[in-house]
């Protein structure tokens, strides 16, 4: 074994970057975090108030409703993307024509930044010109409005979420089958198991890593969304869209109380890193131990 | 396997390609309406397209320097992600460090801060702190490609670890045994057979970068300011012109395009992020 000083060299340059990038703006707002701060007021200075922010936002039910709606959105979106882009990868595991070609327009949202996605959306849902109210108005009289409706705005971010974030589901279940051995599924079916059987018992425990870390990235991603979001619903109608994101960020820019709003943030920040920390220690690391 | 009837399978994709393709052309039909029709009763089939859009866009020097900002940035970028990543993943991979694992996870929690607050703090370094003599790094493209760095070099090493796990340790000590150099090892031996992992996470890297939006609006104003906030100059008080946003984001999916479609090929076998095979 070669010295750890060559691994340590090798490292330097990440490690360099990250601190000065990552770590050194997180001290910074952990340090806000216990201070009352406006920095555009006419007089910017930070009052320190101790615990105060983490005592708030106990209490704070639009941010506690942020949180509500983060989670029902996480939910939503991610399972209807592990279960379409489940159904998505095992039709792309059979041979047809044209397959690539269809691939490589699945793929295509997935290069889409976040910000233009919520603007096509926008432009697809907008009253006035979007195409999708005029048509579901003209043929079955459904008229929906993302402006005043909260269940409107909420369904239409999840299917945008879906529309952008299945295709990357869908790639990595494909990874996972395709690197599967043929072995166990010749063996059950030998041995009579019905399809429901091998689903359960052979595929979903061996495609469980690549599903777990789907979910870890999603979840990630999830939590941090904004540009989408904020373009699409600006996190209304009232609070029917205001995820944790969009939150802090209305807390930050219109609101400028950026010292709650960095609280907010280390407290969302923790409880991110707990989640994924939880689910990769749980369900990935122990994998990546075997060899 | 099973015997499927092709017809059906076309059939189901051709429906699932228009769900995907739908709102793409439908930003592509808005990009070439003058104004005064949006909001006329919306056509689906395209008649008589109007290239205005696309002429002022086009002719704009402001938002062509701001194309070649993008560029410089995500491709900057992404070469650094995924050569820093490569160097970080074969340390973790190959050397007993104590607490590399917590160091591997804590690369992940750099990517998961919620971006609106971080945006000051950074603002604030990359003028009065990263600066030398009249040098700052805000509105600096190399700023921006360091900053970058936060979310793209984690994803970069989490996606190339199962890559680098996945190559015999014993590949590298044979070497080593014929007298090699630890850099002839590296670039000689492992980098080759890296080459689809590397492939999928520079690819992948260079269209976060590419797509990126807050932070760009915040820590830009005119040097290296990117395709992306362009985007958002024409969301104003008195309207929003939607023809013209359209248009832009028409020119910042087509690189994008072209980039993606290079590697078709690789990106399955590279998309494991984390999950290796047992």
């Amino acid at each position: 074994m070669q010295s750890n000083r060559l691994g340590w060299i090798l490292l330097a340059p990440t490690l360099v970057i990250l601190f000065f990038f990552g770590v050194l703006p997180f001290i910074y707002v952990v340090y806000v975090s216990f201070h009352q701060w406006n920095p555009f007021a006419a007089d910017p200075t930070m009052i320190f108030n101790g615990a105060d922010n983490f005592r708030k936002i106990v209490f704070d039910a639009e941010f506690l409703n942020s949180v509500s709606v983060t989670v029902i959105f996480v939910l939503f979106a991610v399972i209807s993307e592990l279960v379409v882009g489940y159904v998505l990868a095992q039709a792309f595991m059979k041979e047809f024509p044209g397959k690539a070609i269809f691939r490589t327009i699945h793929t295509l949202p997935l290069i889409m930044a976040p910000i233009i996605v919520g603007s096509v959306w926008k432009l697809m849902m907008t009253p006035s010109i979007g195409i999708i109210p005029h048509y579901l108005n003209a043929w079955f009289g459904i008229s929906i409005n993302i402006g005043t409706s909260p269940v409107a705005a909420f369904a239409t971010i999840i299917i945008m979420d879906i529309w952008h974030w299945t295709p990357l589901v869908t790639l990595t279940l494909i990874a996972a089958l395709v690197s599967l051995p043929p072995d166990p599924f010749e063996q059950a079916q030998i041995d009579g198991a019905n399809k429901r059987q091998i689903f359960f018992h052979i595929t979903v425990p061996m495609i469980a890593p690549a599903v777990v870390a789907t979910v870890f990235i999603r979840l990630m991603d999830a939590l941090r969304t904004v540009d989408e979001v904020w373009m699409l619903t600006g996190g209304g109608p009232g609070s029917a869209t205001r995820f944790v994101g969009v939150h802090i960020f209305k807390e930050v820019f219109p609101k400028t109380n950026y010292g709650y709003g960095s609280t907010i943030s280390v407290i969302v920040l923790y409880l991110t890193i707990v989640a994924c920390w939880l689910l990769y220690v749980t369900m990935l690391a122990p994998r990546n131990k075997k060899d | 396997m099973k015997k499927n009837n092709p017809i059906i399978a076309i059939v189901f994709w051709s429906l699932v390609s228009f769900l995907t393709l739908f709102p793409i052309y439908w930003l592509f039909v808005i990009s070439v309406k003058p104004a005064v029709q949006l909001f006329s009763t919306p056509d689906v089939i395209l008649s008589d397209p109007y290239w205005g859009n696309y002429a002022k866009v086009w002719g704009d020097r402001l938002l062509r320097s701001y194309m070649v900002n993008s560029l410089v940035i995500s491709t900057g970028n992404a070469l650094l992600c995924t050569t820093l990543g490569f160097f970080a993943c074969y340390a973790l991979s190959r050397f007993k460090m104590a607490g590399k694992e917590s160091l591997f996870f804590w690369t992940i929690t750099n990517r998961m801060a919620p971006p609106a607050v971080f945006l000051l703090p950074l603002f604030l370094l990359m003028t009065q702190v990263y600066a030398v003599g009249d040098f700052r790094l805000l509105d600096t493209r190399i700023g921006m490609i360091l900053v970058y760095c936060t979310f793209n070099l984690p994803f970069a090493i989490w996606t190339l670890r199962p890559t680098l796990d996945g190559i015999p340790k014993e590949l590298d000590e044979a070497a080593y045994v014929d007298g090699a150099s630890s850099w002839k090892v590296i670039t000689e031996i492992v980098f080759p057979l890296c080459r689809p992992g590397l492939a999928v996470t520079l690819i992948l890297t260079w269209v976060f970068a590419w797509n990126e939006y807050l932070l760009a609006a915040t820590l830009t104003n005119f040097n290296a300011r990117t395709l992306t906030t362009g985007l958002s100059e024409y969301v104003t008080t008195t309207g929003t012109e939607w023809g013209i946003m359209a248009t832009i984001s028409v020119f910042t999916l087509i690189p994008a395009l072209i980039v993606f479609g290079l590697v078709q090929k690789h990106i399955v076998a590279g998309l494991t992020f984390g999950a290796v095979k047992g």
